[in-house]
């Protein structure tokens, strides 16, 4: 096995006696010596922070590189606005999602953050369909931090007037970051792009303050999954369209109109068969990723892409793809979990409601 | 002469107590698991062989497969569990027993490793 690569940020998550593990080719913190369940609650309550600089940062300069991109993506962004950012998806040909990523304004281009396991085919997507359009910039010397949480705002004072989706150049905690109100927690906080050589010194004065801890990769989940949202290579992947996945959101209107992304007709004329709803199962028993959904009868009609326990609800949830006639609120549902049928029903979206700063 | 407590290659514990076998896993054991979620015991009267599968333990992260570190029959399950499954991680050997067994062999108990045994096994480990 090839040696793993080290974030600038893992002698911190030793120190910290963080349990690592192997995460797409990186050593990770799954979690610290306080557990999943109490980093999941610290991002909850207080502030949470998360090391992501495994995910790949790239950027795409030269003018037209917004015209440029929408030739790969359904989402505006021709339509965006300096310091804006948005969560876009690459579709394939065949309707299928190659990965989901955020797409921010910056100046001379387009700044991308894309996910670690998919950096590589997405960068040669952007080559092989963008090259000599734009430049193609791989910012792999960059480190990424997120802090989540309600205290957040009061950690970052100098940001706290971004709104959701928004971001600036600045200081942050004395360190040249590029700032960002965002992430991937359901929770308000910030993204902070920074030089890997800096990045020591800004999680240091980050944990600094009392209101901030780490968290690993598995609160990181769990706390995705209750705010329902997705992760590519279980939620999406290549034969998922973004209907399915019920991300026709992320499609506006100009888009589709335009029909100009890869596999805009397979996924704008066919009208979906299945659809990702959330379900909680009854109990506790918990239903993961991989378990059969069962209907009334007790056929499968369908699979648990994301299952795990929600510490705020105290109990399982799960998300997984069910014909749409079984997706409405109220369904009743059976998971299979270790050959015994399991019941439970669906449930709206998301489990636990979402917290962003709208400004 | 104090109870003597066995353990298992796959990090189960067991040791007699009132005639019966209490089974649960090892402290090591919960913290490789990180937060225990969730606990599904066997039932009541169930037999079960040596190394059979006797109950599940999930973590946050994962679901692991429990093994009956003897042969005996189910007589009792720890009830205390079903709410409460984060007793694993707070009393992994005491408290947060899974499941008692009647054992025809307590022979069966002379395989397994004593504490010192095991915890030579697990440094290996780590």
């Amino acid at each position: 096995m090839a040696e793993l690569i080290k974030t600038p940020l893992h002698a911190m998550h030793l120190a910290a006696g963080a349990r690592m593990e192997p995460f797409v080719g990186y050593d990770m913190p799954l979690r610290y010596p306080q557990g999943s369940v109490a980093e999941h609650n610290q991002a909850r309550n207080r502030a949470a922070l998360f090391d992501v600089s495994h995910m790949g940062q790239l950027r795409l300069m030269g003018e037209g590189a917004d015209a440029a991109l929408e030739r790969l993506v359904p989402g505006d962004i021709q339509g965006l606005g300096d310091g804006a950012m948005r969560y876009t998806l690459f579709t394939l040909e065949n309707g299928g999602i190659l990965d989901d990523l955020i797409v921010s304004r910056v100046p001379g281009g387009l700044g991308l953050v894309v996910n670690a396991a998919r950096r590589n085919q997405d960068t040669e997507h952007l080559r092989r369909h963008l090259g000599g359009r734009v430049d193609i910039v791989p910012e792999p010397d960059r480190a990424l931090l997120a802090l989540q949480g309600p205290a957040a705002a009061a950690v970052l004072a100098d940001f706290a007037d971004l709104p959701f989706m928004a971001w600036r150049e600045g200081e942050a905690c004395g360190v040249p970051a590029r700032v960002s109100r965002s992430g991937y927690t359901g929770e308000d906080g910030f993204e902070l792009s920074v030089a890997g050589a800096d990045a020591e010194a800004l999680a240091g004065r980050l944990l600094a303050h009392e209101a901030v801890a780490w968290a690993g990769l598995d609160a990181r989940n769990s706390l995705r999954l209750e705010a329902g949202l997705c992760l590519y290579g279980r939620d999406l992947d290549e034969d998922t369209t973004p209907l399915e996945a019920g991300l026709g959101w992320t499609m506006p209107k100009r888009r589709r109109e335009e029909r100009n992304f890869p596999g805009a007709a397979r996924i704008l004329d066919n009208p979906p068969a299945r659809r990702r709803a959330g379900m909680r199962p009854e109990g506790r028993v918990i239903a993961r990723e991989g378990s059969d959904l069962l209907d009334g009868s007790g056929e499968p009609v369908g699979w648990v892409a994301s299952g795990g326990f929600s510490p705020v609800l105290g109990g399982p949830v799960a998300m997984g793809y069910l014909p749409l006639a079984l997706t409405a609120p109220g369904t009743e549902v059976a998971f299979d979990i270790r050959g015994k049928p399991r019941p439970g029903r669906v449930v709206r979206l998301p489990f636990v409601p979402h917290n962003y700063f709208r400004g | 002469m104090a109870v003597r407590t066995y353990y298992t290659r796959e990090h189960e514990w067991v040791r007699i107590e009132d005639g019966v076998a209490v089974c649960g896993i090892t402290d090591y054991a919960q913290t490789q698991l990180g937060d225990v979620v969730y606990v599904e015991l066997p039932e009541v009267g169930a037999e079960i062989a040596r190394d059979g599968e006797a109950a599940v333990v999930e973590s946050t992260k994962a679901a692991s497969d429990v093994y009956a570190p003897v042969t005996g029959t189910i007589v009792a399950v720890n009830d205390r569990l079903e709410e409460s499954p984060d007793l694993v991680n707070e009393s992994a050997e005491d408290q947060g027993w899974f499941f008692r067994m009647e054992i025809g062999d307590e022979g069966e108990l002379d395989e397994l490793m004593d504490e010192e045994g095991y915890q030579a096994f697990v440094e290996e480990l780590d």
